[in-house]
């Protein structure tokens, strides 16, 4: 079997309209993740117990099982209890929560790395907790936290294949069928490892360039 | 431990202090920091602790400036309680939103400075105006300006903290506290960071405090020519208690504990 360039002329198109389904999902599952992510790491640093217990150990399980289970668990389980949901909807609720854990644990550090210093300064001027976090605390731990939150953006696009599982239309999907209705898989296949390659290159490239930005622009030499 | 009920709701009278720590006590697990601490300060009185290291002197600052809670007694700050609040007739540990209100009156400097390291010096000290205070940009802008004049550093106003000395830091950090308006100024150890040629840069800024302003301080210093020039009062801490205190004349020239002695001769020794 030798490479055909007229059948991948044919099928670029449809793979490239399906990548850009791949992308929607990864992005959208990421903003999930990034804004969950921050949620859970500031419910562990509260003192109310019951919260930061409960919030531990949800972050926990949803680092500690696999991801597909986590998938199947909210697109087939959720109509046993009445909650149906579309693929797209379960898909990104459940790669949101997913990540949202692995994201939290980022935030955390970040956080934890800010010195206690500046939240003495923060009690010493009367800030509110929340204006501490958004003003002070969050600005310093979140380019610190920018190279992890990077991997993770990487990660989460290459999890995506995984929603195909349930039938979400991304490219690893559309591959799939293109393969099974023309019988050649290496065309459509290798099309997809290599808008994997160039995409996370690229992401990567950029990751690095936003962490140097981020740093000079908070004044941080 | 006494009973909270055995202290005033509030404290009135024709001398009321700016701060009373009434038998005051502190302690980490078993360990006691501070053991019935009784000290007065007047308004507009300038005193300074000193004494051997672990003696207490930061734990005293940062529990007026409620960065640590207390375990026993209670601290009034203008005659209302700070570290408690009446509920029905009787005092019981302040919550959250009532230490808010009275923290307010209270500043401080730290060793470490504590910038925000992400706002230039003139962003560092409208935060807490615009933030808390409810002031407008403008007016936010127009009182740092002044008070970075005040400490010298105007022409620096818009570099981010890593971009300036330890001396013009702490001067930063002095002016965003006073940015507040406190009644009350705490300094812990403020040129204790700081290389010996700046040192002067920042203690000139705190005399003119003392001259010029009518604030009420609590210092923590290493320098017994800087505390004896401008404190009202000096405090010797020893394990934890007030050993001795008096005028700085009286206390350097006379001092009446043993251990005060040989603080002070140990200190002039290493000078
Ligand atoms: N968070 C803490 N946990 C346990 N012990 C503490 C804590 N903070 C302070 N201490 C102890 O309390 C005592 C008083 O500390 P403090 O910092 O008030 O001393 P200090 O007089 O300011 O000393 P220095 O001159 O070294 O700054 C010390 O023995 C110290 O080890
Ligand atoms: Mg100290």
């Amino acid at each position: 079997m030798h490479w055909d360039w007229q059948f991948t002329a044919e099928i670029l198109p449809r793979l490239l309209w399906a990548t850009l389904n791949t992308l929607m999902a990864a992005g959208l599952g990421y903003a999930i993740a990034a804004v969950l992510g921050l949620v859970f790491a500031i419910a562990q640093r509260t003192p109310f117990r019951p919260l930061t217990v409960t919030v531990r150990e949800l972050v926990e399980f949803l680092r500690s099982t696999p991801l597909v289970l986590q998938i199947f668990f909210v697109y087939y389980v959720g109509p046993e209890y009445g909650v149906s949901l579309s693929p797209w909807v379960a898909g990104m609720i459940a790669i949101g929560l997913h990540y949202a854990a692995y994201l939290s644990e980022v935030y955390r550090g970040g956080i934890e790395s800010v010195p206690k210093g500046q939240w003495e300064a923060c009690t010493a001027i009367n800030l509110t907790t929340a204006q501490t976090y958004r003003r002070i605390i969050l600005p310093q731990a979140l380019p610190l936290s920018v190279a992890g939150m990077g991997n993770y953006l990487i990660s989460i696009f290459k999890d995506t294949p995984m929603l195909s599982v349930i039938g979400v239309a991304e490219l690893m999907q559309a591959a799939t069928a293109i393969g099974g209705q023309n019988y050649r898989y290496l065309e459509p296949y290798t099309i997809v490892g290599v808008v994997f390659l160039v995409i996370s290159l690229f992401s990567a490239a950029s990751i690095r360039g936003f962490e140097a930005w981020i740093r000079r622009k908070l004044g941080m030499y | 431990m006494e009973a909270l009920s055995s202290f005033p709701l509030e404290l009135t009278g024709p001398e009321v202090p700016m701060v009373r720590f009434m038998n005051v006590r502190k302690t980490y697990g078993d360990f006691v920091v501070l053991d019935n601490l009784n000290l007065d300060i007047a308004p507009g009185e300038m005193v300074t602790v000193i004494g051997p290291s672990g003696s207490g002197k930061t734990t005293v600052l940062r529990m007026l400036m409620t960065l640590e809670t207390i375990n026993g007694g209670v601290i009034y700050v203008d005659g209302k309680p700070l570290t408690h609040m009446p509920k029905n007739g009787v005092l019981v540990p302040a919550d959250a939103k009532y230490l808010r209100k009275a923290r307010s009156s209270i500043g401080m400097c730290f060793q470490h400075f504590n910038l925000f390291p992400h706002m230039t010096a003139l962003e560092n000290c409208m935060e807490g105006p615009v933030q808390v205070l409810g002031l407008s940009r403008r007016e936010a802008k127009e009182r740092a300006e002044e008070l970075l004049s005040m400490v010298g550093m105007i022409e620096k106003k818009d570099q981010h903290p890593a971009r300036l000395s330890g001396g013009q830091q702490q001067r930063v950090a002095i002016a965003r506290a006073l940015a507040m308006r406190p009644k009350v100024m705490l300094f812990d150890e403020v040129t204790s960071a700081l290389d010996p040629e700046v040192i002067g840069e920042v203690t000139n800024v705190i005399q003119d405090l003392v001259t010029k302003h009518n604030l009420t301080m609590l210092m923590v210093t290493h320098q017994m020519g800087f505390a004896r020039d401008i404190s009202d009062r000096i405090c010797f801490f020893y394990g934890g208690k007030i050993e001795e205190q008096d005028t700085p004349e009286e206390l350097f020239a006379n001092p009446k504990s043993k251990r005060t002695q040989q603080f002070l001769s140990a200190v002039k020794a290493a000078d």
